[in-house]
């Protein structure tokens, strides 16, 4: 076990604080940063998607996870940044403009929800933003002299400077840069006033008003932030998908962002990206059940969405930390070796919390 | 404008509706009045409904009545084990976790349908097949059926909470848990037994709706726009979630006739427009504690 000296201000808020974490997000960037090297294509392909996947859970978490605000709606988020950033750089606006002005219309649209949505709570806003997304998702359809309707939307070529970014592995190092960038920006978020703020919110409502909290508009900000965020991870999928239609954006997509970070672990970057890579994995992982199983139970035609849902109750019962809470156990067990105690994440018992005083 | 006879056909059309969205929301009051949980896979239960009458009375020639009976039960069945197995473990857990759930639950029953009465639209006869003829005005009895049966169920649901013991004990644990428990009240089986309620509700609603809607895996989505009429009502209150239905059951087929471009989401609409012009629906219900 590492016992930490902090001999300075700056030891309390540094990002990575132990040898361990260091190396092991060294590990992790350099592997992302070599992928082309060792993988194919397809594989290559997939590893963006996932970390364009990475960059809208953090979008979601930041707004969920840490600031405690339940959105259905955030493929709605996802489909404005693409079709927004389509649309534009179908006019001829250059790459770098369209994506500031796509995160910005995301910001805006965001901050508008949030506005409206800072008097609701629990499932009033959840549901508020899944009407939201049946709207947006009903705009783009019908908006067919814009959006091309349903007949869909072709997504222009990647092109950013002037430099043609048509290959696998120049797209893959765009999403990576964007990626780090979002985590790093996120991680830090968490330092500011801001960002300790919105945890504020979450934990209690009333009592970071009674800290001076200013709840409203920190919940405005938060679906700003998130919302921009997740439009910035749309910008990435139209060039993944490269064909857009409207019921992408549906639903079933928000549910996938909010699978990813329950699955992941609420409460931390780190559980989102592990989300990510659950819902990436998880697909594979399916068709392969699919050949093992024998053929009466695996050629059901309704088997991918009953396991995805049992794994889904599975993880909210036995692990409602998700794999980030599991992760940490795991650090701890090696950490403390061999002083674990599994009283050390039992859970406290927990009661009915009422929303109806407030 | 439409001809009158054109008016009171449609009004006809969505007072039947918003009558059968009022039981689906019914079950989903009941439901977060004692648990505050919100259950997205509640119009999973009225698509289960549907199916298990089928079962009943197609499968195994029961009748309609006998198979209406049996297969409301056996729904009522699965939502008391869904509380007593599973919902009762997570109490206290973020409410995010909580929606995931039960939109996990949605999924796996209609995944469990599909794999047991296959993905065809079926259909389901009912009793209440015919017309009654009003001058020039033709009347399908099935809406007309499924209007006397939310009456029927809503003035049962009435008696039952404000009269037996039963009844008012579950008022009392949705009030106050805590207090109900020092009284002696089992607030356990009472919080299953009002997700066995719920559930019943939406099974009923699913066969009466079974002749407009038919059979099939994806009429749990009518679940959800039940859940925009409670929120429209109010959701803490039971007359006001039933009103909102109402509302968005007369709205809706004005509305996809005046506007298709719009069809199918203009209760959503509505929905939005009432929360941001009154966020606690048209019947309040909460209450602002006061530091």
């Amino acid at each position: 076990m590492q016992i930490l000296f902090k001999t300075r201000y700056e030891d309390d808020i540094r990002f990575l604080a132990k040898t361990g974490e260091k190396v092991r997000v060294g590990l992790v960037i350099a592997f992302l940063l070599l992928a082309p090297a060792f993988l194919q294509n397809y594989y290559l392909a997939e590893l963006g998607l996932l970390l364009v996947y990475a960059i809208a859970g953090i979008g979601l978490m930041i707004l969920t996870g840490h600031t405690g605000q339940v959105s259905f709606g955030h493929a709605a988020f996802l489909g404005i940044g693409a079709y927004a950033h389509s649309v534009l750089l179908s006019h001829g606006v250059p790459f770098t403009l369209s994506v500031i002005l796509t995160i910005s219309l995301c910001g805006l649209v965001g901050m508008a929800l949030g506005r409206s949505a800072s008097k609701m709570h629990g499932f009033y806003l959840a549901v508020a933003t899944l009407a939201f997304l049946i709207l947006v998702e009903t705009v783009l359809g019908e908006w067919s002299s814009v959006t091309g309707g349903h007949a869909g939307f072709a997504v222009p070529a990647l092109k950013v400077l002037g430099v043609n970014l048509g290959q696998v592995w120049q797209q893959y190092y765009l999403d990576l840069s964007f990626t780090l960038l979002v985590v790093w920006a996120a991680s830090n978020l968490f330092r500011t006033p801001l960002g300790r703020s919105m945890v504020a919110v979450r934990d209690s409502e009333l009592s970071a008003r009674s800290l001076g909290v200013n709840v409203e508009w920190i919940k405005i900000q938060a679906f700003g932030i998130s919302a921009a965020i997740t439009g910035l991870a749309g910008v990435l999928l139209a060039h993944h998908l490269t064909y857009l239609a409207p019921d992408v954006f549906g639903v079933l997509e928000s549910l996938k962002l909010m699978l990813m970070i329950v699955v992941g672990g609420l409460g931390s970057i780190l559980g989102a990206i592990f989300g990510a890579i659950f819902v990436s994995v998880l697909p594979v992982l399916l068709s392969f059940l699919k050949d093992v199983l024998p053929a009466a139970i695996g050629q059901q035609a309704g088997l991918e969405p009953l396991l995805f849902g049992l794994i889904i109750v599975g993880v909210i019962v036995f692990e409602p930390l998700g794999i980030h809470g599991r992760w940490l156990k795991l650090r701890y067990f090696f950490e403390t070796f061999p002083y674990y105690r599994k009283a050390s994440f039992v859970r406290q018992k927990s009661y009915l919390k009422t929303e109806r005083m407030r | 404008m439409l001809p009158l006879a054109d008016v009171i056909h449609l009004a006809i059309t969505g007072l039947a509706q918003g009558c059968a969205y009022g039981l689906i929301a019914l079950g989903f009051v009941l439901v977060y009045k004692a648990t505050e949980v919100v259950n997205f896979a509640h119009g999973e239960f009225m698509m289960l409904g549907a199916f298990a009458v089928l079962a009943f009375s197609e499968g195994l020639g029961w009748g309609f009545w006998p198979a209406f009976v049996a297969g409301c039960l056996s729904i009522a069945v699965v939502g008391y084990l869904i509380d007593a197995q599973i919902m009762r473990r997570i109490i206290g857990q973020s409410s995010a976790s909580i929606f995931i759930l039960t939109v996990a639950f949605g999924f796996i029953f209609r995944s469990l349908a599909g794999m047991i009465w296959g993905w065809n639209t079926l259909s389901l006869s009912t009793p209440f097949d015919g017309k009654i003829s009003v001058g020039s005005l033709d009347i399908a009895t099935d809406r007309i059926a499924i209007v006397v049966a939310t009456i029927i169920l809503c003035g049962l649901l009435y008696l039952f909470f404000s009269r037996t013991r039963f009844g008012i004990a579950m008022q009392a644990s949705s009030q106050n848990q805590l207090a109900a428990y020092y009284m002696g009240i089992p607030v356990k089986r009472l919080v299953s037994l009002t997700w066995a309620i719920g559930a019943l509700i939406a099974a009923a609603a699913g066969a009466l709706l079974a002749p407009v809607t038919q059979v099939d895996t994806t009429i749990g989505l009518l679940g959800i726009k039940a859940l925009a009429g409670a929120i429209v009502g109010g959701f803490g209150s039971i007359p006001g979630a039933l009103l909102g239905c109402l509302l968005i059951g007369l709205i809706e087929p004005f509305a996809d006739y005046y506007f298709p471009a719009i069809k199918g989401v203009s209760a959503y609409v509505v929905m939005l427009v009432v929360l941001f012009v009154r966020p606690e629906g048209l019947v309040v219900q909460t209450f602002q504690k006061k530091v």
